[in-house]
């Protein structure tokens, strides 16, 4: 399987967009969850709005949300694929600048000094490309992410020593969640990373925050974790939009690594109610569009 | 819990009925505000041409589409999407916005801090909550672009709205010194020893 460039600039400039628009099947099962569980009358209503607003979005073709966030593309490929690396990055580089052109959609991001917009949702390091392998023959995914700024604000890194013991992750997480409140656009998916470098931290922190619903971390004592943190977390009473309620988050999602001896770091990176992914699969036999 | 239909621009005395917990549609008139504008404006001492008085900002970026002036697109945008943005980066602007410009109404989400609720006990204001990412709803209660200024800190420009029943707000904070969000947090506080030792996580 040979990739074609021109294609990917296409997949790529759609998938930006689709991501923007429809909301996960996932995340609305989610909606629907909280709302058989919400008994605060302010939160009830907020919810029923943010589910119409998936309705409005759907029958206007709009954005269900104007913040078009960072654009991330997660690329796995898979056995027997032929391909150019700098060609897929600059095809993927494209398509994202096409997106923000040909819809049109807000350029959301700025140099971080000079504040300069380019109006092309790109710049040094952005779009973030991550590019990973798997055993999958003759198959390419492409995941595309606009990470909202709201919830990206609600990230927090913690650098703790192994005295401190996981009763400290599990107090960071909680006190992280109480100080971003509503800031992050609640009900969220609190993603969490525990262990590896600093890096790694965060970057498993990302990775659990943009994890569908439903999935469960592939570490026994991550999954633990997450089920006990998923609840407690609705009992704050933090709410919708944080004005009170029990539907703080969806879920809390917690990705592991093995990190150094003397090391306990954990990270949380928070994803806010209009949990948005795209996603496309292909192979020799065409494109399917999913999430 | 009343609820308030105002035409904008509005005054003083209007805005102090207002209560945290009522609802409220506005009329008419709404500007679009954010992090550069205010920066610019407060910082940099840019001045807008436009008269803020007795108006309402929200704080948003809009996603537009350049087009032809025409009646129904009179500053050359179209709306394509128009949300609301987390206020909170916005908080220490809150004064300044109310004492050299005017405003008397601050709309977004997840609500302003203890210096915001001073300004609007102060000098009349309120704080009305819009459900943040329910932009492409939030898109539907706007008419048109009407204007814009400052549009070199493009799409952070100052935009000025054509709204239809934009609404129903919450209002979150008021100008006798309540805030919605004060007391939430005030509750969550009360509530964190109980869930970390459940957790076993006291501390």
């Amino acid at each position: 399987m040979q990739l074609d460039m021109t294609e990917i600039e296409t997949i790529t400039r759609d998938l930006y967009i689709r991501a923007l628009k429809l909301l996960p099947e996932d995340i609305k099962s989610g909606f629907s969850r909280l709302q058989q569980g919400e008994t605060d009358r302010t939160g009830r209503a907020i919810l029923d709005t943010m589910v119409e607003n998936v309705v409005v979005a759907e029958r206007t073709k709009n954005l269900l949300c104007q913040d078009t966030g960072i654009p991330i593309y997660n690329v796995w490929i898979g056995r027997d694929v032929a391909f150019d690396g700098v060609a897929l990055k600059e095809a993927i580089r494209r398509g994202c600048e096409r997106a923000t052109r040909e819809h049109p959609l807000r350029s959301s991001v700025v140099h971080p000094i000079t504040r300069q917009n380019e109006q092309t949702s790109c710049g040094a390091g952005v779009p973030i490309i991550h590019v990973d392998f798997t055993e999958t023959p003759e198959t390419v995914e492409i995941e595309m992410i606009p990470k909202g700024s709201g919830s990206e604000n609600g990230s927090f890194l913690r650098m703790l020593v192994p005295a401190d013991g996981v009763a400290a992750v599990k107090r960071f997480v909680i006190d992280r969640v109480i100080e971003a409140g509503g800031k992050v656009c609640p009900p969220t998916i609190v993603g969490v990373g525990i262990g590896g470098t600093s890096d790694l931290c965060m970057h498993l922190a990302k990775i659990a925050a943009t994890r569908p619903l439903g999935s469960v971390s592939a570490d026994p004592e991550g999954a633990a974790l997450e089920a006990e943190l998923s609840a407690a977390v609705n009992e704050l009473g933090i709410g919708p939009q944080g004005l009170g309620g029990r539907s703080t988050a969806f879920a809390v999602h917690v990705e592991i690594a093995v990190t150094h001896i003397t090391m306990n770091p954990v990270a949380v990176n928070i994803q806010c109610h209009s949990a948005r992914r795209a996603r496309a699969v292909l192979t020799p036999g065409g494109i399917r569009f999913g999430f | 819990m009343a609820h308030h239909v105002l035409e904008m621009p509005t005054d003083e005395a209007a805005v102090r009925r207002l209560a945290a917990g009522d609802t409220v549609t506005l009329e008419r008139t709404l500007y679009g505000i954010r992090d550069a504008t205010l920066i610019a404006m407060f910082d940099r001492d840019r001045r807008t041409r436009f008269d803020l008085t007795g108006h309402a900002v929200l704080h948003t970026a809009p996603n537009v589409r350049k087009v032809p002036a025409s009646a129904g697109h009179p500053a050359g945008y179209a709306p394509v999407c128009i949300g609301t943005t987390t206020s909170m980066r916005m908080e220490r602007f809150t004064r300044p916005l109310m004492a050299r410009e005017g405003v008397r109404i601050i709309i977004g989400k997840g609500g302003l801090g203890e210096a915001t609720l001073a300004a609007l006990r102060d000098l009349g204001g309120a704080y009305l909550a819009v459900i943040g990412g329910a932009a492409a709803l939030e898109t539907t209660w706007i008419e048109a672009i009407e204007d814009v200024d400052l549009d070199d800190l493009h799409p952070e420009s100052l935009w000025r709205f054509r709204i239809k029943g934009f609404g129903p707000l919450l209002v979150g904070m008021d100008s006798s010194g309540n805030s919605l969000y004060e007391r939430v947090g005030e509750a969550v506080a009360a509530r964190r020893a109980a869930v970390l030792a459940k957790l076993g996580a006291s501390g």
